[in-house]
C-alpha cells in the first residue's frame, strides 16, 4: 500500500553509496526510531487498538438482568445483521454516499478547475469564501441549515413567493435527505476544493504550454492534463468523504431537534449505536454495532484505494 | 495511501499524447487569443460562476450575522426578511443575555472549547512531529510494519470508537472529565503522515549526518536540526488537530454530562432541543442564534488571517 518507488528511491539514496551495510554502532543508532515513536505508539495502543479490541470482546457478549453478562459468541452480529432498524441505517448512509460523494467531489473538482485558471482579486475572494465553511463546526452548520429551512425563520417562504411558488417543507420525510446533502455538500466542498487547488498548482504550468502549442482548448486542458495530474488528490478526498459520510452522525442528529418526525433516532448506524447505549444502556449490541460499522468503513475505503491504486499511484 | 504526484503523473503520459494528435500547424494564429488564463468568454462564465458559489457558501452565515442582531421575537417576525435587518438592533442585548442567561454558561463553554482544541491540538501536534520524524529518518526493526499499521488506520472510522473508549475510561473513572475530550483527540494518524512525508523532503540525511560527526545526540538533532525545517508542517498538523477537536461534537457529547464541562458544540445543541421541545421549553432562540456567531468568530479569522499557512499546507497530504 505503500509507493515502492519513493521508498525505494530514497534506501537507494541513503545505502547505496554511504555504507552498504550498517555496522552495529548505525545498527544501535536506527532504534532511535522507536524512542520517536513511542509516545504517540502509546497513544495509539491505549486509544485505538484497546477500545478496537474492548469493543470486539464486548460484542462477544450480551448482558441480561437475570443472568447478568454472559459469552455469546456472534450472536451480536446475528442480531445486528438481521436488525431492520440497523439495516436501514445502513443502506441510508450507502445512499448517502452514493449521491452526496460525487456531488461534493463534483463541486469541488469544477471550483478548482476555475480558481486555477484565474488570478483576479475576485477569484482570490472566491476561493477564501467558499473555504470558510471548513471553519464552521459541523453542529453549527448544521444548525444554520435549519433556521434556513424552517418554515417560520428561513427565507424560503420570501424566496418563492418572489416567484409566486410555495416553498416546499425541507424538512418533510421526504425532502429531509436531500436537505441533509445540501448541509454537507457545503460544509465539506470548500476543503476539498482547497486540497484539489493545491494539488492543481503543484503542476509543472509548461505542460499546459505545451498542449496550447498543440492547439489544446481550455476544456482539454482541464479534462485531459489537470484531472489525470491530480488523479492522486482526487482519491484522497473521495476517500475522506467515503469514511466522513459512513459515520454520519452530527448534521442528521442537529436537524432531529428541529424535525424529529422526519429523522427517527436510528437515522444512521451511528445515531442507532449512541442511541442503544445511552438511551437503553445496550452497551453490548452498541458496540457491535460500533464494531460492524467500522470494519465495514475499512473494508469499503480499503477496496476504493485497492481499485483505484493505478490512478492514485498506490502501489501494492 | 502515500499519495503522491509521481503517482499522479503515471496517468499523465497517454493524456498528453491525445492532446497532440490534432497538431495543425495553422492553429498557432488562435496563440493570442488563448492566454494563459482562458479566452475572454469563459473568463466572464468562469467569474460568474464563482460569484453563484461565493453567494450558496456565504447565504447562511449572512444569515447568521443578521440573526444574531434580532430579538426573539424579531427572529420570527414576519415584517422583516430572514436575510436582512430588522428595526430594532438587539445584538448588544443578546450578549448581555447571553452573558447573565445560567450564569453566563456560555462563555464557560466557549472557554471549555478553546481549552480542549489547545490542548488536544498541541498535545496531537507533538505526538505527530516525534513519530512523524522517527518514521522518516530511522530504519528500525518493524519499521514498515508499523507504517502500514498507521496508514490502515487512518481508514478506522474514529466515530466507531467513541461508544467503546467511553466505556474503557468509565472503568478508569475518567468519563465525565476534561481528560476523557482531550485523550481521545491526541490521535492524529493523519498527522504523522504529513510530517512523514515532509520530513523526508525537507530534511537532508546529509545534514543531520554533519551534525552527528561534529557530536550531537539523536534527540538534539531532532530539536536543532529537524525542528525549525519543519515549520510548515507543525502550522499544518497543529491547525488540522485544533479544528478537529473544535468541531467535534459526538465525542464530547457521549463523554461528558456535567454543563460546566461542555464545549460550545454540545452546549449549544442542548439550547437547541430545549427551545424546539414545544411549548413546555423555553425559547431560547436568540440565545442560540447569537451564541452560534459568536463562536465561529475565532476560528473563521484564524483562518483568514493565517491564509498563507494554511494554503499550501492543507494540501501537503495531496501533493506529496
Amino acid at each position: 500500500m505503500v509507493t515502492t518507488t519513493t521508498r525505494a528511491g530514497e534506501r537507494r539514496a541513503v545505502r547505496a553509496p554511504v555504507k552498504p551495510r550498517p555496522g552495529r554502532i548505525e545498527r544501535n543508532r536506527q532504534w532511535w526510531g522507536w524512542v520517536f515513536l513511542a509516545p504517540f505508539a502509546v497513544v495509539f495502543l491505549v486509544l485505538l487498538v484497546a477500545p478496537l479490541a474492548y469493543a470486539f470482546w464486548m460484542s462477544l457478549r450480551t448482558s441480561t438482568l437475570a443472568a447478568g453478562e454472559s459469552f455469546t459468541g456472534l450472536a451480536n452480529y446475528q442480531r445486528a445483521f438481521t436488525d431492520p432498524l440497523f439495516l436501514q441505517g445502513l443502506g441510508r448512509v450507502c445512499l448517502f454516499v452514493v449521491v452526496m460523494v460525487p456531488i461534493q467531489l463534483g463541486v469541488a473538482l469544477l471550483a478548482a478547475l476555475v480558481l486555477d485558471t484565474l488570478t483576479t482579486r475576485l477569484s482570490r475572494f472566491s476561493r477564501l469564501m467558499i473555504f470558510v465553511p471548513y471553519a464552521v463546526p459541523a453542529m453549527i452548520g448544521a444548525l444554520m441549515w435549519g433556521f434556513l429551512y424552517s418554515p417560520r425563520f428561513g427565507p424560503a417562504t420570501d424566496l418563492f413567493g418572489l416567484v409566486g411558488a410555495t416553498a416546499p417543507d425541507f424538512l418533510a420525510p421526504g425532502t429531509v435527505f436531500g436537505s441533509l446533502v445540501n448541509i454537507v455538500t457545503w460544509q465539506w466542498s470548500g476543503y476539498y476544493m482547497i486540497i484539489l487547488y493545491a494539488a492543481l498548482r503543484g503542476i509543472d504550468p509548461s505542460l499546459y504550454e505545451a498542449a496550447r502549442i498543440d492547439g489544446a482548448s481550455g476544456r482539454q486542458i482541464a479534462l485531459r492534463i489537470k484531472v489525470p495530474m491530480i488523479s492522486a488528490a482526487l482519491v484522497m478526498v473521495v476517500v475522506f468523504s467515503l469514511i466522513g459520510t459512513l459515520q454520519f452522525f452530527t448534521e442528521p442528529s442537529i436537524l432531529r431537534n428541529v424535525a424529529a418526525g422526519s429523522i427517527p433516532v436510528h437515522y444512521t448506524p451511528n445515531m442507532y449505536a449512541h442511541g442503544l447505549a445511552f438511551s437503553y444502556q445496550q452497551f453490548n449490541y452498541a458496540a457491535t454495532i460500533s464494531f460492524a460499522l467500522g470494519v465495514i468503513v475499512f473494508a469499503f475505503s480499503y477496496l476504493f484505494l485497492f481499485l483505484t491504486r493505478k490512478r492514485s499511484g498506490l502501489n501494492s | 495511501m502515500s499519495l503522491q504526484t509521481t503517482g499522479g503523473a503515471a496517468g499523465a503520459p497517454p493524456s498528453e499524447q491525445t492532446v497532440r494528435r490534432p497538431r495543425r500547424p495553422g492553429r498557432g494564429a488562435d496563440g493570442p487569443d488563448h492566454d494563459a488564463r482562458g479566452p475572454r468568454g469563459s473568463r466572464l462564465g468562469s467569474h460568474l460562476f464563482l460569484l453563484a458559489l461565493v453567494l450558496y457558501f456565504i447565504t447562511p452565515l449572512w444569515w447568521l450575522v443578521v440573526g444574531s442582531t434580532k430579538s426573539n421575537s424579531g427572529l420570527f417576525a414576519s415584517s422583516s426578511s430572514p436575510l436582512w435587518f430588522a428595526d430594532d438592533f438587539a445584538f448588544v442585548d443578546n450578549v448581555q443575555q447571553l452573558w447573565t442567561y445560567q450564569g453566563g454558561i456560555y462563555f464557560t463553554w466557549l472557554g471549555n472549547s478553546f481549552f480542549y482544541a489547545l490542548a488536544a491540538g498541541v498535545g496531537a501536534t507533538i505526538l505527530a512531529l516525534f513519530a512523524g520524524y522517527g518514521f522518516a529518518k530511522y530504519r528500525f526493526r518493524g519499521r514498515n510494519a508499523a507504517f502500514a499499521l498507521l496508514l490502515g488506520s487512518v481508514m478506522v472510522p474514529l466515530t466507531a470508537l467513541v461508544i467503546p473508549t467511553f466505556v474503557l475510561l468509565a472503568e478508569m473513572d475518567l468519563v465525565n472529565t476534561r481528560w476523557a475530550v482531550i485523550l481521545p483527540s491526541l490521535l492524529s494518524p493523519l498527522g504523522v503522515y504529513l510530517v512523514r512525508v515532509y520530513t523526508q523532503d525537507v530534511v537532508p540525511d546529509e545534514m543531520l549526518d554533519a551534525a552527528r560527526v561534529d557530536g550531537a545526540g539523536e534527540l538534539r538533532l531532532f530539536f536543532q536540526v529537524a525542528l525549525p525545517l519543519l515549520r510548515p508542517a507543525i502550522v499544518t498538523v497543529l491547525l488540522l488537530t485544533v479544528v478537529a477537536t473544535w468541531n467535534n461534537y459526538f465525542l464530547a457529547l457521549t463523554m461528558v454530562r456535567s454543563p460546566e464541562l461542555l464545549p460550545i458544540t454540545v452546549g449549544l445543541a442542548q439550547w437547541q432541543a430545549l427551545s424546539s421541545g414545544g411549548a413546555g421549553g423555553e425559547t431560547l432562540w436568540n440565545l442560540v442564534v447569537t451564541g452560534a456567531f459568536l463562536s465561529i468568530i475565532p476560528l473563521v479569522v484564524a483562518f483568514l488571517a493565517l491564509q498563507r499557512y494554511w494554503q499550501g499546507g492543507l494540501a501537503l497530504g495531496a501533493i506529496k
